[in-house]
């Protein structure tokens, strides 16, 4: 009996990306992190003063800490704090990554319906990265 | 016998990290303007330090209850620490993506996960994480608690009564995934088989994710206690494909949810980097213990964790 029953040509590409991917933005994570405690970057919310604003709500703390949200923290990564979200975002975007990986995949199959859905999903991930959805708050 | 002694040792200090905590908040969380002031008399990296520490057990207590990290993180750290509640679902969602994406690309590889049926339950719930995750920043921070400690206490109900099918019995795929070809085979090692799957009921399972998303993305907690029953229950996939392809979903539902809370700032890297680093290393060193022991009580103490940090929520919530 064959013991190793292959994944699919597309699943095995996502599989690959994703785990470049994922080690890639943990070890950004990390090193990003060891930046911001050594305090080799200055952060623009200094160390000692954040038991202030964590127990804030968010919109509070934006206000307070003067943070814009969105994609504002790109023009911030000089400062340790916000370094950090360089690895958090790449984090949050290689489901992006891997979706685009198997686009192609699917349409050689032609297996277009999938092909669709994978562009849909990933319109939708684009959507909630781009930051244009704010919420109200409170 | 030297395993279990040290499960009841690590279970211990887990506890008594979870009161001394608790304790500290207690004693400050009559008001939340009382909170900041006494969470800024400690210095600030006592918290962040306390939090690697409890994560780090949490993530033991996860793989070896069977649950997600995500499902333990919020009640537990919005029940006890300083941390406003934004904040700690900003940070649940992406210890649970973290968890995910680790998880992910073994678990597609050994055609344990399965894409084609992960795909089109992906797009539904990361579509309706986004609305969640928007709703959770949008609501009152006393209604979101509220329905966190209800939906922590409904968890606890459906840990504790739903049972699990290993094959369930799927007599005819229906007409949606016959015609998306959602179907599969994976080896078995423990009886040496190949097992041949597919679903039924996919309308009624793709109606019930639009619920699971938006309650992942409002509460930040992962999804893995509600897509195991519905992948599994409802839709008939094997026990083995409905808990790697509810772990891979997470990965898509999280990212969409995460985004919106990074967008709006709902991100502190302070409580997020120890937080997944913690539940990382807790999560080997459990996959460890398991491998030599199987302590069927640790299920009871995280129901039990559970149901307390939930009743927390939903009093705080309340405002009693």
């Amino acid at each position: 009996m064959d013991k190793k029953i292959k994944a699919t040509e597309e699943q095995l590409a996502y599989a690959n990306i994703l785990e470049l991917g994922m080690k890639a933005g943990l070890l950004m994570l990390i090193v990003t992190f060891i930046v911001y405690l050594s305090g080799l970057l200055p952060p623009h919310v200094p160390v000692k003063d954040l038991p202030m604003y964590w127990s804030m709500p968010v919109k509070k703390y934006l206000a307070a800490a003067h943070i814009h949200p969105g994609w504002s923290w790109l023009f911030m990564i000089g400062k340790g704090d916000f370094l950090n979200f360089v690895g958090i975002a790449f984090l949050a975007g290689v489901t992006i990554l891997c979706y685009m990986r198997i686009i192609p995949i699917f349409f050689r199959k032609k297996d277009r319906v999938y092909g669709i859905l994978a562009i849909i999903e990933v319109l939708i991930l684009v959507l909630a990265a781009s930051g244009i959805l704010k919420s109200g708050g409170h | 016998m030297r395993g279990s002694a040290a499960l009841i040792l690590f279970l211990t200090i887990f506890l008594l990290a979870l009161s001394i905590t608790g304790y500290a908040v207690a004693s400050t969380d009559a008001a939340s303007a009382t909170a900041v002031a006494a969470s800024s008399n400690v210095p600030w990296w006592v918290w962040p330090l306390v939090l690697f520490v409890v994560t780090f057990l949490m993530g033991i207590v996860a793989v070896l209850g069977g649950v997600g990290g995500g499902v333990l993180f919020v009640p537990i750290i919005s029940g006890f620490f300083p941390f406003h509640l934004d904040f700690v679902r900003g940070a649940g969602l992406l210890v649970a993506l973290a968890g995910a994406l680790a998880a992910g690309p073994g678990l597609l590889k050994k055609n344990m996960a399965d894409l084609r049926l992960a795909l089109p339950v992906g797009v539904i719930a990361s579509a309706c994480a986004i609305v969640g995750a928007m709703l959770g920043l949008a609501l009152p921070t006393n209604i979101v608690q509220t329905a966190l400690g209800a939906a922590i206490l409904g968890i606890v109900g459906i840990m504790m009564i739903a049972k699990k099918s290993v094959y369930p019995e799927v007599k005819k795929p229906d007409a949606l995934s016959t015609a998306l070809r959602i179907n599969g085979i994976y080896y078995e090692p423990s009886s040496d088989h190949e097992v041949s799957w597919q679903i039924h009921r996919t309308p009624q399972g793709l109606a019930t994710f639009i619920i699971i998303g938006v309650m992942a993305g409002m509460f930040g907690l992962g999804a893995g206690w509600a897509n195991v029953p519905v992948l599994n229950l409802m839709m008939g996939a094997p026990l083995k494909v409905s808990v790697a392809t509810s772990k891979f979903l997470l990965s898509i539902t999280d990212t969409s949810a995460a985004w919106i809370y990074v967008n709006n700032g709902a991100v502190l890297p302070m409580m997020v980097v120890p937080s997944i680093i913690g539940i990382m290393l807790g999560s080997i060193v459990g996959v460890r213990i398991l491998a030599k022991t199987k302590p069927a009580a640790v299920r009871y103490i995280v129901i039990v964790i559970l149901l307390f940090s939930g009743a927390r929520a939903l009093l705080k919530g309340l405002g009693i």
